[in-house]
């Protein structure tokens, strides 16, 4: 059993890698794999805040890298599901405390229990996305549809390319229908038309995401919400299941299906 | 005689200075290097100095001026035991120049057409990536917004054009720059600097050149005489 180790980056901030390793790890783990989410963001953690589980911190990724606690110590299990867990971050380091041979050194030792290894990586492009990057298989950036979030996606997408981790996978995050057919948005076309990577997945804006996230339930365990239901999707994929991309969008109080045939950016 | 020649070597800039004394040589190459500060600035630049002996110190003083300047000593090639040992000490890349050093000679062609220097990429600029180089540059792909090309000679892309491209930058006003969808950020031929007119319906293929002391695009036609 030799795990997967996926990064979850973006360049940008804010965009929603936090809420795409929770749902993630939380849908994977759903399925029946082994997950354990790992949050790279030292100093500014927030993983542990949208899976609910920060009132369970004893130890953290940092006392493990210095040797205060044994890495089973600083893993916190999600009693809500049978093989999630969770090693935090630091909050009151920064993310100089670690470095990328730490985070493979770390990852290594977790390879053999594991099915996956999901990464949340902090925004920007120096040490803490560094580290993050460090021991990934595969990655995946989240994006939204606004040309400030494309451009810096692109910036990573370059900076993983000349790294040999390239090309990676898009996830595009709090996509609206309505805008897009507006004129107002950017579509998934115009945002493959530059990025120019295989798309995993397309998660529309969706309320309850906010919800879920103050209340500490990731939102991929209620699958009638669109978002939970994208995720869900995103993790089969992963699984290596086809699943044709739709934008799900609200309607009536049904859950209207558009779906779109899109074009996969190949590389180039 | 020259004492700087600057080359774009492969995929590489590459400063040659062929005058033997460091002492005189140094303040020359601060000057070329000045003189052309534009297309310099933000560039990574190899920098060959056939037998003479650097040690640390002129090292690490040069790459201190050459930072302050926004240029980056990317690699130092030389035929001195003693400036490889430096270069080492201090891990920049360093090689004997082997082949470098013939830069009197012309590329073979088996033509009597004279030919230019160019520099061909088959790959997309991705924002943040950048070429400089005193030739021409050709691209088979996009350029992406972020992403910036500044060339001696005139820039051709078979792509979208999005990013910065600084044609002509050593000076060149004739120089020229080619898209199939012109839509850069910025554009600049010469010293002159264009921005794009905003966002127009159709994509064609167009030019970009001086004309008048203006920077104008011009639809690609097959029958247009250059």
């Amino acid at each position: 059993m030799a795990a997967e180790i996926l990064t979850i980056t973006s360049g940008k901030g804010g965009v929603g890698k936090t809420t795409a390793t929770a749902n993630l790890g939380v849908a994977l783990a759903s399925k029946g794999k082994k997950v354990v989410c790992i949050d790279a963001d030292i100093g500014l953690r927030n993983l542990d805040v949208v899976m609910g589980l920060e009132n369970r911190i004893v130890y953290d990724l940092v006392d493990v890298v210095e040797g205060r606690c044994r890495l089973r110590q600083a893993m916190i299990k999600d009693k809500r599901l049978q093989d999630l867990y969770l090693i935090p971050a630091a909050q009151t380091r920064d993310k100089t405390a670690v470095s990328p041979q730490d985070m493979v050194t770390l990852t290594n030792e977790l390879r053999d229990e594991f099915d996956w290894i999901l990464i949340d990586s902090p925004a920007g492009i120096e040490r803490g996305f560094r580290n993050a990057l460090a021991p990934a298989d595969m990655v995946v950036i989240v994006t939204n549809p606004e040309v400030s979030a494309v451009r810096d996606a692109d910036r990573i997408i370059g900076i993983i390319e000349a790294e040999e981790k390239g090309p990676g996978k898009l996830l595009l995050n709090r996509m609206k229908p309505e805008m897009i057919e507006r004129g107002d948005m950017l579509s998934t076309d115009d945002i493959l038309d530059v990025l120019a990577i295989d798309l995993i997945g397309i998660i529309p804006e969706d309320e309850s995401v906010i919800v879920a996230s103050n209340r500490g339930i990731p939102v991929a365990l209620e699958t009638k919400t669109l978002a939970g239901k994208a995720y869900n999707n995103i993790a089969l994929r992963l699984l290596g299941n086809e699943v044709p991309f739709e934008i799900l969008q609200y309607k009536d109080g049904f859950m209207h299906k558009l779906s779109r045939l899109v074009r996969l950016g190949g590389t180039r | 005689m020259m004492m700087i020649t600057i080359k774009g070597i492969g995929e590489s800039l590459q400063v040659f200075v062929l005058e033997q004394d460091w002492n005189t040589a140094y303040p020359s190459l601060l000057e070329a290097l000045s003189e052309q500060s534009e297309f310099f600035q933000g560039a990574r630049i190899a920098l060959n100095v056939d037998s003479i002996d650097l040690d640390l110190e002129d090292i690490q003083v040069l790459i201190e001026e050459l930072s302050g300047r926004d240029i980056h000593l990317r690699a130092i090639y030389s035929t001195s035991e003693i400036t490889f040992g430096s270069a080492a000490q201090l891990g920049i890349a360093h090689s004997l120049p082997s082949e470098q050093l013939n830069n009197g000679d012309e590329p073979c062609f088996d033509t009597e057409l004279r030919g230019e220097e160019a520099i061909f990429l088959q790959r997309t600029l991705r924002s943040g990536q950048s070429i400089h180089y005193p030739g021409h540059v050709i691209i088979l792909g996009d350029v992406n917004p972020g992403s910036e090309i500044i060339a001696g000679g005139n820039v051709i892309i078979w792509g979208r054009l999005r990013g910065t491209v600084h044609a002509g930058a050593t000076g060149n006003a004739d120089a020229i720059v080619c898209a199939l969808d012109l839509s850069p950020t910025q554009l600049r031929i010469g010293s002159y600097i264009a921005v794009s007119p905003g966002r127009r319906k159709k994509i064609k293929p167009e030019v970009v050149r001086l004309h008048n002391g203006q920077l104008v695009a011009e639809e690609w036609q097959e029958s247009r005489r250059n």
